[in-house]
């Protein structure tokens, strides 16, 4: 049920992320993840970064698992399964994207369908600095409507995204708000939009074992990340106390983020 | 019922599985340390029939479990507490623990195949499954249910022995000890090797367990291994068992598995003229005695 795939490109898109790229045909839609195994290390939910037949993974260096990703090369063995959880719906006609950490990952590709359909699409981007800012490019070259924050105050305005994100939400209508980033982060940009009445889909992580919905590592209150998931309307998680402040650990304990 | 290991580390899951129709809901199983189990890959899929899982017994502990519980007791589900241990002393220990918490039963956890030190090397051995059943049993008021291997050349000898110990009802089975090989990779393709294998393809060995076991034992028998319908439910029970657990097909049919398995039971008893279900336990041993 595995697919064992060569990775054919290695991209590096900011000092601290790769992208990977791989032949795997399954068909995907944005919002969705595979379970990426790196032989001889662990294996773990990353979301699709390119959708399409060529499918891609976007790494930021986080531990010992994501560091040993990217010292990948072209050639170099994974294992695939999947694509697991569901998508962003693409059709509405003014989104608002707001990216912090790797969040920009799954929501370029959803951006990417959404240009493509017509729709307009404004991307409040975060970073700790500028150098960071994951797929600036990549957005702007779809046609997107830019506005970057950085903490250092290097590229955009300095502070934070959630602040451009909240400022944009007051300025103008919006149909939707799509978000990925620190679970804090994310929990901001629903309260932001919650006062305008507009709502959010949030794309969530948690640890995952099985992406099949069978085994709870991923249990987010009643709901299942890998299945009724990852990506969220944040009516649903508003009443779930976890969201934003506790997750599970391997085993299964809960920890605050 | 819910079948351990399925839906079964948070208490809100369990309470889910209890109001989408589960007869009851058996909890992870749990020891007296968190553990975060193997690294991934933990399950391989075979395509819409079964798994072969290595979790290795990830749970957070008896000591963190009673908040999954009572969210679960808030549903008013009825609670089978799964506990595994090393020993004697230490199973009993848990179920001192687990007991208190307002479980209904005890499932112990003798088979789990894959996991090192507890488990099946435990529970291979008549004299440990009986040693720890009745320490269990001396240590709880409530009902305590073995749960039995099938990796062993006489699984209704393990199944007597509970007896001896005192055991309720018996559980039969756990997961077959099983491999799968990633020849691009020339690996296996779970973390730690070896797991246990789940589905239909186990059914088959499930029901001669049971089958064996029901002319061994005077208990009752709880059948688990590859139910994915109402047919394989009553296949169980005319091989002796008299309640059935549910986990595999969760995964192919999400958890209104168990509302239709139900509906399609009282169906099935009804085209085959079954007035009750007591009726068919064990029905086909009478057949082959007629003959």
């Amino acid at each position: 049920m595995r697919s064992v795939v060569p990775i054919v490109e290695r991209s590096l898109e900011t000092p601290s992320t790769v992208t990977l790229r791989f032949p795997y045909p399954a068909l995907a839609a944005p919002g969705q993840f595979v379970m990426v195994w790196i032989p001889g290390d662990d294996e773990v939910p990353m979301s699709l970064s390119y959708t399409e037949d060529l499918k891609g993974v976007t790494i930021k260096a986080m531990g010992t698992t994501s560091r040993h990703a990217q010292e990948l090369r072209p050639g170099d063995l994974l294992g695939i399964r999947g694509p697991y959880g569901n998508v962003f719906d693409v059709s509405p006609k003014k989104i608002l994207i707001v990216a912090g950490g790797s969040g920009a990952a799954v929501l370029a590709p959803a951006a990417e369908r959404a240009r493509a359909r017509g729709s307009n699409v404004a991307v409040a981007l975060g970073a700790t600095t500028g150098s960071e800012l994951l797929f600036d490019r990549r957005f702007r070259e779809m046609g997107c409507e830019m506005h970057l924050a950085t903490d250092d105050g290097s590229v955009g305005s300095r502070g934070f995204v959630t602040d451009v994100a909240h400022f944009l939400l007051l300025e103008r209508p919006f149909d939707v708000v799509w978000t990925c980033g620190p679970e804090v982060m994310m929990v901001k940009v629903c309260r932001s939009a919650a006062q305008r009445s507009v709502p959010v889909f949030c794309s969530v992580e948690r640890i995952m074992k099985c992406a099949m919905g069978l085994c709870d590592a991923c249990a987010l209150g009643p709901l299942h990340v890998c299945v009724d998931g990852p990506v969220f309307d944040s009516r649903r998680l508003v009443s779930i106390p976890d969201f934003g402040a506790f997750k599970r650990d391997a085993s299964g304990r809960h920890v605050p983020h | 019922m819910l079948a351990s290991g399925i839906w079964g580390e948070s208490g809100e899951s369990l309470s889910g599985a209890w109001a989408a129709g589960a007869g009851g809901v058996i909890t992870k199983s749990i020891g007296s340390e968190p553990r975060p189990g193997y690294s991934n890959p933990t399950i391989e899929t075979y395509e819409r029939w079964g798994f072969l899982n290595a979790m290795g017994l990830p749970n957070p502990g008896i000591d963190e479990y009673p908040r999954e519980v009572d969210r679960a007791r808030q549903s008013g589900a009825t609670i089978f507490g799964s506990i595994f241990g090393r020993d004697a002393e230490e199973f009993a220990s848990l179920a001192r623990r687990m007991g208190s918490l307002g479980v209904a039963a005890l499932e112990l956890n003798l088979s789990c195949p894959h996991a090192e030190g507890v488990g099946t090397e435990v529970g291979q051995y008549p004299e440990q499954v009986e040693a720890i059943t009745r320490a269990v049993v001396q240590a709880v008021k409530i009902p305590v249910i073995a749960k039995i291997t099938p990796n062993t050349t006489d699984p209704a000898a393990l199944a007597e022995a509970a007896e001896r110990g005192g055991a309720a009802a018996i559980s039969a089975i756990n997961t077959l000890r099983a491999i799968a090989i990633d020849i691009r990779l020339r690996r296996p393709t779970l973390s730690h090797g070896l797991g246990g294998l789940s589905g239909s393809a186990i059914k088959p060995v499930g029901l001669a367990c049971v089958w064996q076991i029901f002319d061994r034992v005077r208990i009752p028998i709880i059948g688990v291994g590859g139910i994915m319908c109402a047919e394989d439910a009553l296949e169980y029970i005319m091989a002796g068992a008299r309640a059935v657990e549910v986990g595999t097909a969760v995964a192919f049919d999400g958890i209104r598995v168990f509302a239709r398995l139900a509906s399609d039971l009282d169906r099935l008893l009804e085209d085959l003229g079954i007035s009750r279900l007591e009726d068919a336990v064990g029905v086909a041993h009478r057949s082959l005695a007629a003959n």
